[in-house]
């Protein structure tokens, strides 16, 4: 929703925000439903009010529990029946300066200090540690905002004694406990509304008036930009991040019309001012893409001048940091189409660039749900784009690095596809191999991103937080299975999940997912032969398959049949149950990958 | 502005803010008029009228007002 997108106007959104749930929930979008407890040091009331807009737009539809008034603490050391028995998904600590209880004294030693600092630090440590013991899910908190007054001028951000100096400190150590929840997999999360105040102005951010007179730790007109922030967060561990995006060429990477004005006439580099801003932007992107957000071109210009343009030697990007270029004269919505099929997306999860106002609209027309921002002129092309929180970075997997190369391979196994006239030649060509093996604890929080963000080839579309997916794996009666495809143009990460429960002699499938960009390789066969053979070990003869439709999974509705399954019920909503009784010779299924399983 | 233009917008934003076309505010209305309107929402609406008229009310001027019609006086005397 375009009101909703970032730079939106704060308080039209806080004015109108019950026309625009209204509208949100009326939209007939499908979302998964999320429990979040909103613990506060300070009035939370509006900041969750807007914070369920954002996440209505981001597919998400948010059930809160509020604690009551400045009652954080005393909520997560102490739960009362009501937050145990919310049982929350998500965990959002909404503290700020206001909620630091002692501050240093000027005539204090260096020593009371530190033991100032471990004090505060340490209320808040136990909290999280308490919280994460009882409730295993991710927790979002809060840094602290720089305190809206210096007490010493500038000396108060390096004397021990300021209380800039002190919560410049605590955040750091926040950061630090960060640092190692993410080292060790626990999902623990900063909301840095440090900078975020920053950014928005910290006098105004900091309007003593919300606070004395409604307790506000923030501004009213501030809320939705904090309410945003949570909101992409939330969407990022629930992997609903963007993708990639799709660029284009004149006056978006560069200065100019590279068929007009030809290579040397375009402004790119440090010889013009112009030139500069090009060569930041193009720098901002190159550094994306190292992240593993997917970049593709979307330009009307002939092929040839394209190139040109984009090899440019003052350029910092380069023809094979991309991995789709279309320059032709096709509408570039259907070039962002054809780009997602392409890369087995759906659009999206595309994020259109495009500083032509036109040619947004147009691509906002026809492919509803891709966001093209708002690129009014290129010095504030950075600012947008990041801002707008697209790939916001809670979890960044080895996988998420090297999805470039992921993609890019899979051009070139689409090409090789058709250069082979047979289709079981070309998968032998592909020399696949796959690690299949009972869940891993260092690949949990992908296994729980992976079964947040799968729709299409999922036949339970079961939900799991990390901690389920933990505890899925600790059940000795369940088989757990996570498959890993190589072949020779890289590494696909995991791409297929499956987790069956053992109920009276027989197996019965509670999850079975995989990533479309391996379709049609075997893979599935392969999961299918582990399953039996792993089935078989704990002398399990029967299989139970359930698949559920969703607006989005009907691929996967005859899955079981092709594996050999019988159908056995289908009840009035489409929900159908099948059966399988593993042989006394059971054949493998796959025939073109080499697999390792353990 | 005069005092029924103010009152114009004033109706619009409480409709706004309310999610309701139908109400009509008077001289004499208060959070007592108006179901929703209670001490939650109505941060939501000083803020809605600041808005809409470009202009900041004190923390006194806040505490102080009795009924729209005095809101509406705070509003002329910072527009003059």
């Amino acid at each position: 929703m375009h009101e909703l997108e970032y730079p939106f106007d704060n308080n039209y959104i806080l004015k109108k925000s019950k026309s625009l749930k209204k509208a949100l929930l009326g939209d007939g979008s499908s979302r998964i439903t999320k429990k979040i407890a909103v613990l506060g040091g300070s009035t939370t009331h509006d900041i969750i009010r807007i914070l369920e807009l954002f996440l209505l737009n981001y597919g998400i539809e948010p059930v809160f529990y509020e604690s009551e008034y400045g009652q954080y603490y005393q909520d997560a050391m102490f739960p009362g029946e009501e937050l145990s028995s919310f049982n929350p998904d998500i965990i959002f600590v909404h503290t700020s300066n206001r909620n630091i209880k002692e501050y240093p004294d000027m005539n204090d030693t260096d020593e009371v200090v530190e033991a100032k600092l471990n004090a505060t630090y340490r209320h808040f440590e136990t909290m999280w540690q308490k919280l994460s013991d009882t409730y295993h899910c991710p927790i979002i908190q809060n840094n602290f905002e720089a305190p809206f007054y210096r007490l010493l001028g500038n000396r108060d951000v390096y004397d021990v004694h300021g209380r800039l100096s002190f919560v410049n400190r605590l955040n750091e150590k926040f950061n630090e406990y960060a640092r190692k929840c993410a080292k060790e997999g626990t999902s623990f999360f900063i909301n840095d509304i440090n900078y975020l105040s920053s950014c928005y102005g910290l006098d105004a951010w900091s309007d003593p008036m919300a606070w004395h007179m409604y307790k506000y730790a923030l501004c009213i007109p501030a809320i939705p930009t904090l309410s945003f922030n949570i909101a992409n967060i939330i969407k990022s561990i629930y992997g609903k991040n963007k993708k990639g995006l799709v660029l284009d060429l004149d006056n978006t990477l560069w200065g100019g019309v590279v068929g007009d004005d030809g290579v040397d006439g375009i402004e790119i580099g440090q010889e013009t001012n112009l030139g500069q801003v090009y060569s930041e932007f193009q720098d901002y992107i190159k550094m994306q893409k190292d992240l593993g957000v997917v970049l593709t071109i979307d330009s009307k210009n002939e092929r040839e001048n394209a190139i040109a343009g984009i090899n440019h030697p003052d350029g910092k990007l380069k023809e094979e940091d991309f991995v789709i270029i279309k320059a032709n004269w096709e509408p570039k919505s259907e070039n962002l189409k054809a780009i997602a099929t392409e890369l087995n997306v759906l659009p999206e999860s595309l994020v259109f660039v495009d500083d032509n106002p036109a040619e947004r609209e147009i691509v906002k027309g026809q492919l509803p749900g891709t966001q093209a921002p708002e690129m009014d002129s290129p010095e504030h092309y950075i600012r947008i784009l990041d801002h707008s929180g697209f790939f916001e970075a809670t979890l960044i997997s080895e996988d998420d690095k090297k999805r470039n190369e992921m993609y890019m391979a899979n051009i070139k196994r689409a090409s090789l596809e058709e250069s082979f006239a047979d289709y079981g030649e070309y998968l032998k060509s592909l020399e696949m191999t796959a690690d299949i093996a009972p869940f891993e604890k260092m690949y949990m929080p992908r296994i729980a991103q992976l079964t947040n963000k799968s729709n299409q080839f999922n036949l339970t579309t079961k939900r799991y937080t990390q901690d389920d997916i933990e505890k899925a794996a600790a059940d000795p009666a369940n088989i757990t299975l996570y498959g890993r495809l190589t072949d020779k143009f890289g590494d696909n990460g995991i791409v297929s999940l499956v987790i069956g429960n053992i109920r009276e002699d027989a197996l019965h499938m509670d999850l079975w997912l995989m990533s479309c960009r391996v379709l049609k390789r075997d893979m599935e066969f392969a999961m299918m032969d582990a399953l039996v053979a792993k089935a078989k070990d704990k002398n399990i003869n029967t299989i139970y398959g359930y698949y559920y439709p969703t607006a989005k999974n009907k691929m996967v509705k005859d899955f079981y049949l092709l594996q050999g399954f019988e159908k056995v019920s289908e009840d009035a909503a489409g929900n159908i149950t099948f059966k399988f009784d593993i042989p006394e010779e059971y054949d493998n299924k796959n025939h073109y990958i080499d697999v390792k399983l353990s | 502005m005069t005092r029924e233009e103010v009152f114009e917008k004033i109706n619009e934003v409480f409709r706004d803010v309310f999610e309701d076309d139908d109400i009509t505010v008077n001289e004499t209305t208060t959070a007592d008029d108006i179901d929703d309107w209670d001490s939650l929402e109505h941060i939501n609406l000083m803020n809605a009228i600041e808005q809409e008229f470009d202009i900041k009310f004190t923390m006194g001027q806040i505490v102080a007002m009795k009924n729209v019609g005095e809101m509406a006086d705070i509003i002329i005397s910072k527009l003059s």
